[in-house]
């Protein structure tokens, strides 16, 4: 994968789906590779539950920590709803890669009513069950993020090594889930 | 010394630790919360007293006493901690310090993680002459936390470094010295008596405030030839397109959008970033502005910058155009995006910009995912009874914390919201006015920071309202942290100001919940039920642990 001058990544869900640990091994990894690398994240209330979003950019040369509207180059949506609340953010070759898994809330639309929606973008578009495959092979819902950082990485869809992600993580998770966590990003590998 | 991805606020901590901080006290507030955690963390490794205060103002109580001590502090809050302290922090501000003071605050634009208001804290210089100075990203906030330390040193003031959400919550590589910090024993500090310094008596209050604004000239003085507010010429550099008649003068986040959107524009101005916000140095601002025709002022929120410069180009250069707030918003954060517009009208649109915006997919409708609460909360439960058994006409009054959600539904129980602890104040005021039933709901650790002086009101003035107080043994949306509850127990305060309508209640009892809700709002005097469980987060991560 050629590195164009930067690289813009949007990772939506839910608070308390570990958005922030996958946004600190991206960018702890980023900077293994010697990219500049910024990064945004929202704390409070909104992480009880609520739609979250973070933003992380590496190159050559970055100053903002925010993507521009339209910039960004992979969106990494752990549930699907949440992956049409950021589609602004994309243009018409971002790639999305997309949790197959539905989380209600108060007044949502149904399940296939966003799946319809999904079907509608004509994006490069990646529609992965992690949530699922996690829990069956894992018994581990909780690290389908990092199953789909893995699908990313091993796919070409993020331009940083395999082994940069995992010393990365080696750094940020705690050891008592490191081997889970290992685990879950290598599932793709095979 | 390391190269290590930090957050603005976790840079702070370690400036702080370099500068060789002695004290730190603090309110858990987003966006600043990550302060306090990481130095409760840490404090204890490099010798710091660290503290989790009852409230911002006996926070910033507690430092001032250790640097009337002689102690070096560091005080952190969200931007409304600033407007609890603030009947301590003018007078201090004449007394000045004896050890430095730094005090960090984080503002909110666009209230990602604020109810109340979008407060901008640079509105405290004019009232209390503190210094106010602006990072930009968590490498500023290192390097300025430090230069905060040496200004407060040099010229005895507290002075407020002032981050965004978009500073604190920024990551990026920074360098630390972990191995300079020295691991000392903790220091003891000396007061040594001198009333005529520290005590602002109307005696010596004016003599005080003249001394102040000569203080505040010295720094100014200091400021011009600080780094922090640097110039940046034009280059000249092979297929960007330059204009030398037109600048640029920005601050805090606002700068790195103004470099993004320069960036993306592929052209080079004249910038002057100002890394002080208070006090201004005026004749850098002067000699940067003489000569341009046109001149655009980035920063957010309310136009403190542009009204000063409007004010120094009277002098200097009347004829100039100056841009601001016209091409801008007051309200909400700006974004690369806005700055990209700003410019193109600063130019006289004299380039392309709707190829560089218009490339973007447009929006899905789909409704709000509001937050909600986590499986097991205990506020749920309390909320579930009151939705079950009080009358729809009774009165929510709301207060800050996680059961804010009272206010989304399915629950819609939360007809005021006001500021920490208004709840109670509020509902006294409600009952006095009407004769309708209030309900006033408040956490342990709001009760302790600001609902203490409403419910001694309370009682004190007469009225009844029902107050529950969800107590969940936390600080639970900043993240758990310790409060008051450890060590004072709620029931006994409320039996001592001699309430007698009191029960504390497990919300598990659902029934025990109803019956007393029901019972107590029909009190004649003011009731109280404390209802007392776990935050179900907090006892699902101590089981993880």
């Amino acid at each position: 994968m050629v590195m164009k001058k930067d690289f813009n990544i949007i990772i939506s869900g839910i608070g308390g789906q570990g958005l922030i640990t996958l946004l600190q091994i991206i960018s702890e990894a980023a900077l293994m590779e010697n990219f500049e690398v910024k990064t945004s994240e929202l704390h409070g209330l909104s992480q009880r539950a609520g739609s979250v979003e973070v933003h992380i950019r590496f190159g050559k040369k970055i100053y903002s920590p925010l993507v521009m509207l339209g910039r960004a180059d992979l969106i990494l949506a752990l549930e699907i709803s949440e992956a049409l609340k950021v589609f602004p953010y994309s243009n018409n070759e971002t790639v999305f890669l997309i949790n197959e898994n539905f989380i209600s809330f108060y007044g949502s639309l149904n399940e296939k009513e966003i799946k319809e929606k999904i079907k509608s973008i004509k994006n490069p578009k990646y529609l992965v069950s992690a949530s699922k495959i996690c829990a069956d092979k894992l018994d581990a819902e909780v690290v389908s993020g990092v199953y789909l950082l893995g699908y990313a990485v091993y796919k070409k869809l993020i331009p940083l090594k395999p082994n940069s992600i995992l010393n990365a993580m080696v750094k940020v998770i705690p050891q008592k889930y490191l081997e889970l966590n290992q685990k879950a990003f290598e599932l793709t590998k095979k | 010394m390391k190269k290590q991805i930090l957050l603005g606020n976790e840079a702070i901590v370690w400036a702080a630790l370099e500068a060789g901080v002695n004290f730190v006290s603090t309110y858990p507030g987003t966006p600043a919360s990550e302060i306090g955690n990481l130095f409760y963390k840490i404090s204890k490794n490099y010798g710091v007293y660290f503290e989790f205060s009852a409230n911002e103002k006996v926070a910033l109580e507690a430092a001032i006493g250790a640097s009337f001590s002689d102690l070096k502090c560091l005080v952190a809050m969200k931007s409304f901690g600033l407007n609890v302290c603030s009947d301590s922090l003018l007078p201090l501000c004449y007394t000045g310090t004896k050890g430095p003071m730094v005090i960090v605050v984080g503002d909110d634009p666009s209230c990602w993680s604020s109810a109340q208001s979008e407060e901008n804290t640079r509105g405290y210089a004019y009232l209390a002459h503190i210094p106010i100075l602006e990072p930009s990203d968590p490498c500023e906030a290192k390097e300025f936390t430090k230069l905060a330390f040496e200004i407060s040193e040099k010229f005895k003031i507290p002075v407020i470094v002032r981050t965004t959400t978009r500073v604190a919550h920024q990551r990026m590589p920074v360098i630390i010295e972990p191995e300079r910090i020295s691991k000392k024993l903790k220091k003891t500090g000396e007061f040594v008596k001198d009333p005529k310094r520290f005590a602002a008596t109307s005696f010596y209050v004016l003599e005080m405030k003249e001394k102040l604004l000569e203080k505040i000239e010295r720094i100014r003085k200091f400021a011009e030839k600080s780094s922090l507010n640097k110039v940046f010429y034009l280059k000249k550099e092979g297929g960007k397109k330059n204009y030398n008649k037109v600048g640029v003068i920005t601050s805090s986040v606002s700068y790195l959008y103004l470099k993004e959107a320069l960036e993306e524009l592929k052209i080079e101005l004249p910038i002057l970033k100002l890394g002080f916000f208070y006090p201004l140095p005026e004749n850098k601002i002067k000699s940067f502005i003489k000569n341009l025709k046109r001149v655009l002022v980035i920063e957010e929120l309310e136009p403190f910058l542009e009204k000063e410069i409007k004010i120094l180009a009277k002098e200097v250069n009347p004829e100039i155009n100056i841009f601001g707030k016209d091409v801008l918003p007051v309200v909400g954060e700006l974004k690369t995006e806005m700055v990209i517009l700003a410019i193109n009208k600063l130019l006289d649109k004299k380039i392309k910009v709707q190829k560089l915006l218009k490339n973007q997919n447009l929006k899905f409708e789909i409704p709000n995912r509001f937050p909600r609460f986590c499986p097991g909360c205990p506020h749920a439960m309390v909320l579930a009874a009151v939705k079950k058994i009080v009358p729809k006409e009774t009165i929510f009054g709301g207060d800050i914390g996680c059961y804010m959600i009272a206010g989304f539904p399915p629950y819609s129980l939360q007809d005021y919201l006001l500021a920490m602890g208004s709840s109670l104040g509020v509902a006294h005021g409600i009952k006095k006015a009407t004769n309708q039933k209030v309900i006033a709901f408040i956490g342990d650790s709001t009760f302790f920071h600001a609902g203490l002086p409403a419910l001694i009101n309370v009682v004190f003035n007469k009225s009844n309202p029902l107050i529950i107080v969800m107590d969940n043994g936390i600080t639970a949306m900043t993240g758990h942290q310790p409060n008051p509850g450890e060590e004072v127990k709620i029931e006994e305060i409320i039996k001592a100001c001699g309430i007698k309508n009191i029960k504390v209640i497990d919300p598990i009892n659902i029934e025990e919940m109803e019956q007393t809700i029901k019972e107590f709002l029909q009190k004649e005097e003011v009731s109280v039920i404390i209802s007392r469980r776990l935050c179900a987060l907090l006892e699902k991560k101590r089981k993880k642990e």
